[in-house]
């Protein structure tokens, strides 16, 4: 797949820039589904993105399955209560872990021996973020086969509709907002299965779900140290960067301690920070054109042309 | 070892008129340095003081005059992070006057007119109490109510958030004193910003006042009647709001922290936030005399009630105080007594005062904490 991610778009709109960049003609299909209710507060998009543009309303399509579809309904909000639950408790474990690491390394003097614990605390970070990763797929499979949620009618007749405005475009746009929900929708209708030779250009939340694995962050929250945390594998439409857009408000790309961190934590992904208007390209596994985006580097600095750096898938 | 303030250096060599230009063109007033903060007044005066409100300190304190100069000058230990309201006290002729701090431009406002302001160590005012142009303002829409608690109509501003829309359900913040923190504790702004930032989610607050906060917000039976069966049923049946306990928050300082409290007493279970900074929560010991004056009679009643049996009276509180006021002394007390129930609470003090910038450099906290936004969950 090739496309684009970029940051937020409020204050600077690069939409239009990067799916000329992207190169594919005719209409596109959007997803909005991350603004729930609003939805339908597309109006400016076609002219931001320069094409004629199909809302897929996929927020309203899933709402008229979980209506018309009540024990999948049921069985659906069970399922999004245990991942609140189980959200909840790898929270605890992870802050907990995380003091622990942050004592030592206040302690710290530099010492081989230190330099190990380091390590080692990094090390239980990543793990606990593994376990919860493969705790929180192994539940979202065992509801795929107990529910068969592509075998359900109504989902069925919904998927049927969407393939045929996929069929029609030749590229996808997903505009950000509440990640779960976002993430909640594209799979529920299996949207990713549904894409042949699309290209992709995604900003904010929508490049985040559309990654390999989705990562809530935000270190200056009203209180606390702003730890942050898996939520559950992305989409998979892209490989090799963690978009982390907004940085502006949410991350603290002058403390050092913090982007080194952060960076090691989700290596091998690279950590790419993308503010109002930033964008990069990808095609098939490559990554260029960083248009203002910054990558997060292990030992604590930032850096800009980091294409110039091969990623791994 | 301590270095040496910059007062003492002049005060040690000669302090010719070149000496305390160079001093004045060196310096902005007052002079911070590390914990200590040295005041200066220049002028042809016999005496200047230093009034300030702060728990602890005289209210008023001399400045020293430096020897053939017109300068006077006053060092105090504050310590990192306070805020301090003061004025001087000039005296001429045998007369006071109490006058804003003419060296400092720092000024803090109030319904009774305006303080200087120093900001110790490492105070620096909050970025989110400040207009943020990319956030969406929200509207205030006028609101009336007809009471039948205090037979009159009843005028407030409602807030509405830049996004609302009918078909949403949104938490209610009743404030009191509403006008004032708006005024003097940028409360709009405040908003704005937290629900721009997903801090706070979008809320409907009611701004609301009293044309007799001493007596109304002081336990009075009426007031918690028409706030609850009142205000509250008509806001709820007139905008889309949550409707439920967790939905409602009753917020207010000083007598508003008390009017908040009460009502909620006077209706458990029907609130289920509460936001009370500087809650002017005078109690006894022994009998209901206070020293605090005949306004504050009917609190104390209340209070040693409530601290008698105190009762389950909302889901989550936030409380906050400054150090530097009086009724420190009270809100400690409150604390022990609320966690004997199972409210789930929150106690913030800061090194600041009995004022409308104490109160609102905590809104973040407390807004935040009793509503935590969706700023995990959503990147748009």
């Amino acid at each position: 797949m090739k496309g684009a991610l970029l940051g937020p778009q409020q204050l600077k709109v690069t939409l239009g820039a990067a799916v000329s960049a992207v190169g594919r003609e005719g209409p596109l299909a959007l997803v909005t589904c991350g603004w729930q209710e609003r939805e339908d507060n597309d109006e400016d998009l076609p002219g931001q993105l320069g094409r004629k543009t199909i809302n897929l309303k996929l927020y309203e399509r899933g709402e008229q399955v979980l209506a018309a579809d009540k024990p999948f309904a049921k069985a659906h909000r069970a399922r999004q209560d245990q991942l609140r639950q189980i959200q909840e408790f790898y929270r605890l474990r992870l802050e907990r872990t995380f003091d622990a690491a942050l004592d030592i390394a206040r302690k710290s003097a530099g010492t081989d021996l230190e330099a190990d614990e380091l390590r080692l605390s990094m090390e239980q970070i990543r793990r606990i973020d593994q376990e919860h990763l493969d705790r929180v797929s192994a539940l979202r499979e065992a509801y795929e086969v107990q529910l068969r949620p592509r075998e359900r009618p109504v989902i069925a007749k919904h998927r049927k509709e969407l393939k045929e405005i996929l069929d029609s475009v030749g590229l996808l746009a997903i505009a950000g907002g509440h990640v779960a929900v976002l993430l909640n929708r594209l799979r529920m209708f299996g949207v990713k299965d549904l894409l042949s030779d699309h290209a992709l250009v995604a900003w904010s939340g929508g490049a985040m779900v559309t990654g390999e694995r989705v990562v809530l962050f935000h270190e200056s929250p009203p209180e606390g140290f702003g730890i942050s945390e898996v939520l559950e594998q992305g989409i998979g439409l892209h490989a090799g960067v963690l978009p982390l857009p907004n940085p502006k408000l949410r991350l603290k790309l002058e403390e050092p301690l913090r982007v080194g961190w952060l960076s090691r934590r989700y290596a091998p992904s690279k950590c790419v920070a993308m503010d109002q208007g930033d964008f990069v390209l990808f095609d098939d596994g490559k990554w260029f054109g960083e248009e203002g985006t910054v990558l997060l580097k292990e030992d604590g600095s930032v850096g800009t042309r980091w294409t110039d750096v091969q990623v791994k898938q | 070892m301590t270095p040496e303030l910059a007062i003492d250096k002049l005060k040690k060599g000669p302090h010719d008129a070149p000496a305390v230009e160079a001093f004045m063109n060196a310096h902005t007033f007052p002079l911070v340095e590390g914990g200590k903060v040295t005041f200066v007044f220049r002028g042809q005066v016999e005496a200047v003081h230093l009034k300030s409100w702060v728990y602890g300190l005289p209210n008023s304190q001399p400045l020293h005059h430096l020897k053939d100069t017109d300068l006077w000058h006053f060092t105090l230990d504050i310590p990192p992070k306070s805020r301090v309201e003061y004025k001087f006290e000039i005296v001429r002729n045998g007369n006071g006057q109490w006058i804003e701090d003419p060296l400092n431009p720092y000024r803090a406002t109030d319904p009774f007119g305006a303080n200087s302001v120093v900001h110790g160590e490492g105070y620096t005012i909050p970025e989110w109490t400040q207009v943020d142009p990319d956030a969406r303002p929200g509207t205030l829409e006028p609101w009336v109510v007809k009471s039948k608690a205090f037979n009159d109509t009843r005028g407030f501003l409602v807030y509405l958030p830049a996004r609302f829309r009918k078909t949403r359900r949104y938490p209610l913040l009743f404030v009191h004193d509403g006008p004032d923190y708006v005024r003097f504790a940028n409360l709009k702004t405040v908003l704005d910003n937290l629900i721009h930032r997903l801090e706070i989610p979008d809320l409907v607050v009611a701004l609301t006042g009293s044309p007799n906060r001493l007596g109304e917000y002081a336990d009075d039976e009426r007031h918690a009647r028409y706030v609850t069966e009142e205000a509250i049923p008509d806001l709820e049946a007139r905008l889309p709001l949550i409707g439920q306990p967790r939905g409602r928050c009753l917020m207010g300082a000083s007598f508003g922290g008390v009017a908040s409290l009460s009502t909620a007493v006077r209706y458990p279970g029907f609130y289920g936030r509460l936001l009370l900074q500087s809650g002017s929560f005078a109690f006894s010991d022994i009998g209901h005399q206070n020293k605090r004056g005949p306004a504050f009679e009917p609190v104390v009643k209340f209070m040693n009630r409530f601290r008698e049996n105190p009762v389950l009276v909302a889901d989550k509180a936030f409380i906050s105080c400054g150090m530097h006021e009086s009724l420190i002394y009270e809100n400690r007390s409150l604390i022990p007594m609320l966690q004997t129930t199972e409210l789930e609470l929150k106690y913030v003090e800061a090194r600041d005062g009995h004022n409308w910038e104490n109160w609102r450099d905590r809104l973040r906290e407390g807004l935040s904490w009793l509503f935590p936004g969706p700023l995990r969950m959503v990147y748009e």
